[in-house]
């Protein structure tokens, strides 16, 4: 049976977390997804469950903090905002080239620098194409609701540990900070040590004689190794690629003009494909929830039946160089986006669609 | 005393030192006369005598000990440099019942680790600090560290650490004695049997109130870098003694008892 | 149905909670809701603001700019959103530190004086749900008992002793809101 409340999305995040039998959270406060820390550390969910609450010296020892929970086979997970996030960087590379699961919340916030306070998608390179040093990726969700908020606590346990790697959750200040109505799932066990054993062999849970010793690193000197162990990584990310990709197609099918948009700016870009619609323009939006894998095939078949695509988002525009990708040229393609904290009202995206789309 | 031959002392019941099984049959990858192989075997030992190997796990650091998991028979996890006492910290909190210790050189732990150490130490992580304290970055090939001595040779003071410029060498250990989290501060060193056994002393302790829940422990080991330092093993310990042990004195700096 | 509201004044005013348990009320009604604070160190003492979306149909957009409702609290708050309610619209405020009032002559124009009669009923806790109380008489978007359970929601177990006061005060706004300026 759910549980139905008003909640914000960050609120939301951490009640999920609880319910997605989390072990451990690590944080450091930063504006604007402190409610994270705060809503656990007011939850006691140590009683509720036996989970760990800490408040770290840093984002950087957050998210080490992490890297040891996730090398013990623990649901783990840590949340920040955009300049914490680029402080996390290190550690998420070397959680990724040690290839262990944990959930991690960025609540975007506008940049560069210390930047602003007020929403923005302006970490979407930072996101999907890295972010720290090597050659990985993560597993990269998109909420565009509170709903997804919660929802994708626990998708995200569940990715990271069918593929041991790391999920990020792209949200922004819009929705970490707006409430709406939320359905909880109920609480999921935490894992048992027999649980931890038998699931994640690889954890480091104490060598016992019956097994040769667990070791979780990145290091590999050997460079004929560590070329395999890329190949490997990479073949998984194919593998993510085919298994994962997730997105939203709102009114497309009979669509002569697209939008792409994710979390916020899919919000208001369905406004405006609404007002759009009433204007008598056949208008689609998709919304991609992945954004590595991100949906390019369904943008690519998509391309092929409208005239022009807009993609709307809180940057200078950075998904657009994906869509373009997928695309290919065969139609034209044009972003439409606000920086420095500033969200587009839907009226501006009816706007930028005539102007550059429809009668561009 | 009579000789005993070659042949009479592979005989088991004379046999009086062997390896213990919690290291593995990897050869060190340390240089000859390092002190890491004697601070390795002392804390193997120790778990071993408390038959603890199978709740142990270990934190290595970035450093010469970088590779620390090959040689110690444990399970263990390798730490971004500076994190491990962040890493330590989540496993110990996440696994109360499980033994968690992490090793150290002095780059990662005094100074790009400085703030980990220093807030680990002050929550009271129940956990175990092992810091190796030679002076020096050794990995990378013999760099100015936060411990190197003023006045001392290295390739990034290659005229000598001027404290004007450079800063004094930081004595964190007695930095964080001052911090109520700690329970157990002491400094030891392995360049004589009489130093291992205290060494190894301090260290089985420093288990033991894990074990107790008392609190973090921080057992320094002062140690040589013959090839950073560039002198043969056995002036490097000489000049050990007559230079580092001034700076950096031997003995238990913090003990609580309750 | 689909009501969007701005509600803005100072921090401190309550309009945060007040549109928050409107927000509940409509949860407890089984609506689609979405609410929508401006964040940041402006809430600290400045001017805060909250957009309160109420609809039968799943809410696309949580920020828009122009509303159904305005309801506004202090002159900041004036000069930022009288220009935005739709035209047809309702806007409702408290002529208390007002000095210029509202000129747009395409709007519905209420005032509720809810500082003075909150203060003069010792019920200054509760201004912010005499101004609730005049906006539920002019769009009674949520019954009485959901909003009765919002309150139940939204205020911490230790204060639903307050509840009865809640109540009162809503009621006494809706008594006391008066039409200023009405469209044919």
């Amino acid at each position: 049976m759910k549980e139905l409340r008003l909640m914000k999305g960050n609120e939301a995040f951490a009640e999920a977390a609880i319910r997605a039998g989390a072990d451990g959270y690590f944080g450091y406060p930063i504006t604007p997804q402190s409610e994270v820390m705060e809503y656990l550390m007011a939850e006691k969910p140590h009683e509720r469950t036996g989970m760990v609450v800490l408040q770290a010296e840093s984002e950087v020892a957050a998210i080490n903090m992490v890297y040891g929970g996730a090398a013990c086979g623990k649901r783990v997970l840590t949340s920040s905002s955009s300049p914490g996030i680029s402080l996390k960087q290190e550690g998420i590379s070397y959680i990724a080239g040690a290839e262990l699961p944990c959930v991690i919340l960025n609540v975007v916030r506008g940049g560069p620098g210390l930047g602003t306070i007020q929403p923005s998608q302006s970490d979407y390179f930072q996101s999907t194409k890295g972010g720290g040093h090597g050659d990985y990726k993560l597993i990269v969700l998109a909420p565009s609701s509170v709903q997804e908020m919660a929802d994708f606590a626990r998708l995200g346990f569940d990715l990271a540990f069918k593929y041991r790697n790391p999920v990020l959750v792209l949200s922004d200040g819009a929705i970490g900070q707006m409430m709406e109505k939320v359905e909880l799932d109920e609480q999921r066990p935490r894992f048992t040590e027999a649980e931890i054993i038998s699931n994640t062999p690889w954890a480091t849970t104490g060598k016992t004689i019956d097994r040769e010793r667990n070791i979780v690193t990145s290091l590999d000197l050997d460079s004929g190794k560590q070329e395999l162990h890329n190949l490997a990584l990479q073949a998984k990310y194919r593998e993510i690629e085919h298994n994962e990709t997730r997105y939203e197609a709102i009114s497309c099918d009979d669509a002569e003009y697209l939008i792409v948009a994710y979390g916020t700016s899919a919000r208001l870009s369905q406004k405006a494909v609404d007002l759009l619609r009433a204007e008598g323009y056949k208008v689609g939006l998709l919304r991609p929830i992945t954004l590595f894998p991100f949906p390019s095939a369904i943008i690519a078949k998509l391309a092929g039946q409208v005239k022009g695509i807009l993609t709307v988002e809180m940057s200078a525009g950075q998904m657009i160089e994906d869509v373009r990708l997928a695309v290919g040229c065969r139609v034209k393609v044009e972003h439409f986006g606000r920086m420095g904290g500033i969200i587009p009202s839907p009226t501006e995206v009816v706007e930028a669609m005539h102007t550059k789309i429809i009668g561009g | 005393m009579a000789l005993i031959s070659k042949e009479e002392i592979r005989k088991p019941e004379n046999l009086i030192y062997k390896k213990t099984p919690l290291l593995t049959d990897k050869p060190l990858s340390y240089c000859p006369g390092c002190g890491h192989g004697t601070a390795h075997r002392i804390v193997m030992e120790v778990l071993e005598e408390m038959g603890i190997q199978d709740k142990t796990i270990g934190i290595a650091p970035v450093g010469c000990s970088v590779l620390a998991y090959e040689f110690m028979n444990i399970d263990m996890q390798q730490a971004a440099h500076g994190r491990a006492p962040a890493v330590a910290t989540a496993v110990k909190r996440l696994n109360p019942d499980k033994f968690v210790f992490t090793y150290q050189g002095d780059g990662d732990l005094a100074a790009i680790g400085t703030a980990e150490t220093i807030h680990a130490c002050n929550r009271g992580e129940n956990i175990v600090i092992i810091f190796i304290n030679n002076g020096i970055y050794g990995m990378t090939g013999g760099q100015m560290a936060p411990t190197t001595l003023p006045g001392m040779k290295s390739s990034t003071s290659p005229y000598g650490r001027d404290v004007h410029t450079m800063g004094n060498p930081l004595k964190i250990t007695e930095l964080i004695a001052q911090l109520p989290g700690t329970i157990y501060v002491t400094r030891q060193a392995v360049h004589t049997p009489g130093n291992v056994r205290k060494t190894k002393k301090a260290v089985r302790k420093a288990f033991e109130n894990q074990k107790l829940n008392k609190g973090l422990s921080f057992v320094e080991i002062v140690s040589n870098c013959n090839s950073g330092w560039k002198m043969a093993p056995v002036k490097s310990n000489e000049w050990m003694v007559e230079n580092m042990f001034p700076y950096y004195p031997l003995g238990d700096i913090k003990v609580n008892e309750d | 149905m689909t009501e969007e509201i701005i509600i803005a004044g100072f921090g401190g005013q309550g309009v945060l909670s007040m549109g928050k348990i409107l927000a509940y009320s409509g949860v407890m009604e089984n609506k689609e809701v979405s609410w929508m604070p401006s964040y940041g160190p402006e809430m600290r003492g400045g001017t805060a603001n909250v957009i309160v979306i109420i609809s039968d149909e799943r809410i696309s957009s949580p920020i828009v700019n122009y509303f159904d409702t305005a309801i506004i609290l202090n002159q900041q708050s004036m000069d930022k959103f009288e220009k935005t309610v739709k035209p047809g619209g309702v806007l409702i405020y408290d002529p208390n530190g007002i000095t210029r009032h509202p000129e747009r002559r395409d709007i519905n124009i209420y005032t509720i004086e809810a500082a003075d009669e909150a203060s003069k009923v010792g019920l200054s806790k509760v201004f912010n749900m005499v101004v609730l109380g005049g906006f539920l008489k002019l769009k009674p978007i949520v019954q009485p008992e959901y909003v009765h359970k919002g309150l139940e929601k939204s205020l911490p177990r230790r204060h639903h002793a307050l509840i009865p006061e809640n109540e009162k005060a809503i009621q006494k706004g809706k008594e006391i809101i008066k039409a200023m300026h009405l469209l044919n």
